[in-house]
């Protein structure tokens, strides 16, 4: 089979290219692992989140704010093709400090996000404010940082309506697969797996954790590695929160979801009570009556994590028509994904200013 | 709709919506209700729509109700004691 664009990899990132590309015009391949793949789209905890991305690097705070931008109109003709609502809501989001240590490292990674990347509106709100915003904090909270673009989405229905999306255009889903080989020729490329042979032009790897082994197949490095996220779920709640907070969230269901724990544990994604318990405690003090909450649910799932935590864009010099595509924000990302990267992916051509996600970052020496 | 297979013993009583209800030592709230002719215990928290219990064994989360004042309880779990207050759980439970 033949096609203009094959994406290897159907989470978040490798299905909003897919379907940005076959929104496009093009013709569309989308190869997935099955159930047994590490799938960080579906352990996702579902900000799309602004605030503290990019301090260090000003394309990706701005790569940020523009997907940010991009969101609605990804939802809405998301929502309109397929029926699938992603519940995307951007009603703004804060970042609890419990010590004054805290809101003083809070406020200075603001300013310095102010100074490198622009004003967003992100400021800190004090003790009084926190508590006129938001019902029933806690007497530990000492205040907060507040952007007003920040949001939510609800990861597990954005990725069906993007296979779904992506189907309805005439793109392929193709599941079950893992791909044996790749034949590399500039702007000719052939994926073998098993018996069959799928031919494109264009091939984005997007493939997670799985990037890394499959990148230097086609002169592409993406040195990824997994970082441990843990999530608690309580049971359903009525609706007690007007804004998305950095570790909790009130899902449309009522749900709500505890998260943002980091772990270096390998490919290991079992869940731990003590790193539970931890992100237990530190909720419980910003929202005391949760207190009360059933846990219904736990689970672990891996991030895909470059060496600066800062996603990898990048087109193969020894193989063009070959680009790499990984982050660990595949929701907030999602609306440039579909409606920026894929277009360019489309055009054969990555935009200058791209040159900063590019994987040769990592050879520069630091002084 | 639901019968005893077996003869009452000692009455419990408590109040379900402020009416009350006769029990046997060992029922479940869900299973003195259903006994009493009441099959709608709970609205659903995004469509308010109606549910009753249904696996009567703790897996399935729709026998939920507000117990002594606590929301989310499940009701085929929950044994039934003499002056219990029991409401029907309309949509989510309200914590704050």
């Amino acid at each position: 089979m033949a096609y203009d664009v094959i994406v290897i990899g159907g989470g978040l990132v490798g299905g909003a290219i897919a379907w940005g590309a076959a929104a496009k015009g093009a013709s569309v391949a989308l190869i997935d692992q099955g159930d047994i793949a590490f799938r960080a789209a579906r352990g996702n905890f579902g900000l799309v989140w602004v605030q503290s991305k990019g301090a260090g690097m000003p394309a990706y705070a701005h790569w940020t704010r523009a997907s940010a931008e991009l969101w609605p109109e990804l939802a809405d003709t998301l929502a309109g093709a397929t029926g699938v609502d992603a519940a995307l809501r951007q009603r703004g989001g804060l970042a609890f400090c419990l010590t004054d240590a805290e809101l003083e490292e809070r406020a200075s990674l603001l300013t310095r996000m102010h100074n490198e990347s622009g004003d967003i509106g992100t400021r800190i709100v004090d003790r009084d404010e926190i508590r006129a915003m938001v019902p029933g904090i806690g007497d530990r909270v000492v205040g907060a940082s507040f952007c007003p673009i920040d949001g939510e989405a609800h990861p597990l229905h954005l990725l069906r309506a993007l296979h779904s999306g992506l189907l309805r255009l005439g793109g392929d889903y193709l599941p079950g697969r893992t791909v044996d080989a790749i034949d590399a020729a500039p702007n000719s490329f052939t994926v073998r797996i098993g018996a069959e042979r799928f031919i494109a032009e264009k091939l984005v790897i997007a493939a997670g954790l799985g990037s890394r082994e499959l990148a230097p197949l086609v002169g592409l490095r993406m040195p990824v590695t997994p970082l441990r996220g843990q999530i608690i779920v309580t049971e359903r709640l009525r609706p007690f929160l007007d804004y998305t907070c950095h570790t909790l969230r009130q899902t449309v269901e009522g749900l709500v979801m505890m998260g943002d724990s980091q772990e270096d544990a390998g490919f290991d994604t079992s869940v731990g009570v003590p790193v539970l318990r931890t992100m237990a405690e530190r909720n419980t003090a910003v929202f005391p009556a949760l207190k009360e909450a059933s846990i219904v649910r736990v689970w672990a799932a891996l991030r895909v994590m470059s060496p600066d935590g800062f996603p990898i864009y990048e087109q193969s010099e020894r193989y063009p028509g070959a680009f790499a595509a990984t982050c660990h924000s595949g929701v907030t990302l999602a609306g440039a994904h579909a409606l920026a990267l894929a277009p360019a992916i489309v055009a054969g051509e990555l935009p200058e200013h791209f040159a900063a996600f590019s994987a040769r970052r990592f050879d520069v020496p630091t002084h | 709709m639901f019968r005893r297979i077996e003869p009452a013993a000692a009455d419990i009583r408590f109040s379900y919506e402020g009416r009350e209800i006769v029990a046997q030592p060992g029922d479940s709230v869900a299973t003195a209700l259903l006994l009493a002719g009441e099959t709608s215990l709970r609205t659903t928290p995004i469509s308010g729509s109606a549910r009753a219990p249904y696996c009567m064994m703790g897996v399935c989360f729709e026998c939920l109700m507000e117990i002594d004042g606590v929301g989310n309880r499940q009701a085929c779990l929950t044994p039934v004691k003499a002056g219990m207050q029991v409401q029907r759980q309309r949509g989510a439970r309200e914590l704050l």
